[in-house]
């Protein structure tokens, strides 16, 4: 099934995304990935207020390439980045920030349960950062621009963002988990093939 | 007498560093086109078509296919009668600092400890440039920017003598163990024999090597791979990888070295033939 959501996302929307479906987003992405979740998990537990409101926002694994035009900025590429190497961090962002979509690549293996109720991981094609940068229309802001480019956090307006995946719905389903399940089974069988031969 | 200058040189190596982030090889467009033509699944179906429509964007706007601008392996081939009278290496990387600046490409170079980075994709080894000697009047040079995510990915084994057979487990484990991450359709480059780091160069040149067909043992191995089921992005399909490329040394009598370098789509590679 195809949906098309506008920001900020609230349960009732997320509640009707399952594995599979095709979504394409329209608002404001704020992009984060390693750094950028230490420095928000660091704020939280010291109960510093975060510089942006993440009530129903879309968090973005991407670092972004930008070019500095006199007065603003200029995305020149910015596909998604692996998430799983932001797994481990992820279940304290949701628990303490009111998330409702990830965007990444890969997948993130065994959170999938913590999702359930009020989030979703949506998987945005690996590699496809010039199509990922027509369809961000403007830079809003950005935020801890200290940790470099790729590891700041960029809040971007996009407009129809997407072919995304449903990767992980907020029933707890994991499209790659089911995709692994059935490799883990041709792998045996391949296995088992060559042994006997 | 120096055979071009040092300025000619530098600068057709920007422009050769633009070409290999911007356009996409033929075969691997082709390789792309071919499996989305024949994929039978919906979701790896809207995958391949994101990818092949990514590909046009980059190449009619001279833009960077990928955000991961990859780190840079340099190749050179040298004839015996060519003379150069500057030093290719340095002229490679200010070529490279370069196009960082104008392209721009990512700065992904930082010391492997301090995790400080150059700011200029250049580093203590790295570009990484290999020099090829030949016996004629050749000066070409090849240029591949790698990306970490499927790098990340690779595996090495030294295997016992006696486990020739689990050679084919080993490859095939390797790509489940990757899933979606190394950004599928992959191409496996398979490196056998040689030493420890022989065989990891092998999987490289391997990896790198022209989509131009397959023998029956890569055949077989790329068979294996594709009934695995990851398909594009590991969300599920018919092609996990586009090909399997197998590059063998002789070895120590007392070895097996297998190691399987992973290539993503963005099989990026430029050519340049200076003479």
């Amino acid at each position: 099934m195809e949906h098309r959501l506008t920001t900020p996302l609230t349960k009732e929307a997320i509640l009707k995304l399952k594995a599979g479906d095709i979504l394409y987003l329209t608002g404001r992405v704020f992009t984060a990935r390693d750094e950028a979740h230490k420095h928000i998990l660091n704020a939280l537990s010291h109960h510093r207020k975060l510089p942006f409101d993440p009530t129903g926002a879309v968090i973005y694994h991407c670092g972004p390439l930008l070019k500095k035009t006199e007065n603003s900025w200029q995305v020149v590429s910015a596909g998604p980045t692996t998430s799983e190497r932001m797994t481990q961090m992820t279940p304290a962002l949701m628990d303490n920030t009111g998330i409702r979509a990830i965007i990444g690549k890969g997948g993130m293996k065994g959170v999938a349960p913590l999702f359930r109720g009020r989030c979703v991981y949506l998987a945005y094609t690996g590699g496809c950062a010039v199509l990922a940068a027509e369809g961000i229309s403007r830079v809003i802001n950005v935020y801890w621009q200290n940790l470099g480019m790729a590891e700041a956090v960029w809040e971007f307006e996009v407009r129809d963002f997407g072919p995304l995946i449903v990767g992980i719905d907020s029933y707890g389903v994991d499209l790659y988990e089911k995709v692994l399940e059935k490799a883990s089974e041709s792998l045996k069988a391949i296995v088992t093939a060559s042994d006997s031969t | 007498m120096s055979i071009i200058s040092r300025d000619f040189f530098v600068t057709n190596i920007i422009e050769l560093i633009i070409q290999s982030e911007t356009i996409l090889p033929v075969d691997t467009v082709i390789a792309l086109e071919n499996a989305w033509q024949k994929e039978s699944n919906t979701i790896a179906k809207s995958q391949l078509a994101a990818i092949l429509k990514n590909i046009k964007i980059a190449r009619e706007k001279k833009y960077p296919l990928c955000q991961d601008t990859g780190i840079f392996i340099f190749n050179v081939t040298i004839g015996k009668n060519i003379v150069i009278n500057f030093n290719i290496n340095d002229a490679i990387c200010e070529a490279l600092r370069s196009a960082t600046e104008t392209l721009p490409l990512r700065p992904n170079v930082v010391h492997p400890l301090t995790r400080e980075n150059s700011l200029d994709n250049t580093g203590d080894g790295l570009p990484d440039i290999t020099f090829n000697l030949t016996e004629g009047s050749d000066f070409e040079v090849y240029v591949y920017p790698k990306g970490a995510g499927s790098e990340n990915m690779s595996r090495l084994a030294m295997l016992k003598p006696s486990q020739n057979r689990e050679i084919k487990r080993f490859v095939v484990e390797t790509v489940f163990t990757a899933g979606g991450m190394p950004c599928p359709p992959i191409i496996v480059g398979v490196g056998i024999g040689g030493s420890f780091d022989l065989a990891a160069r092998l999987s490289k040149k391997a990896a790198l090597r022209p989509l131009d067909g397959m023998n029956d043992f890569e055949q077989e191995l790329c068979d294996a791979v594709n009934t695995l089921g990851i398909g594009a992005m590991g969300l599920g399909g018919d092609t996990t990888a586009l090909a399997v490329h197998v590059n063998t040394a002789h070895c120590h009598t007392a070895s097996l070295p297998v190691a399987v370098n992973i290539q993503c789509w963005a099989n990026r590679r430029a050519y340049k033939k200076f003479i």
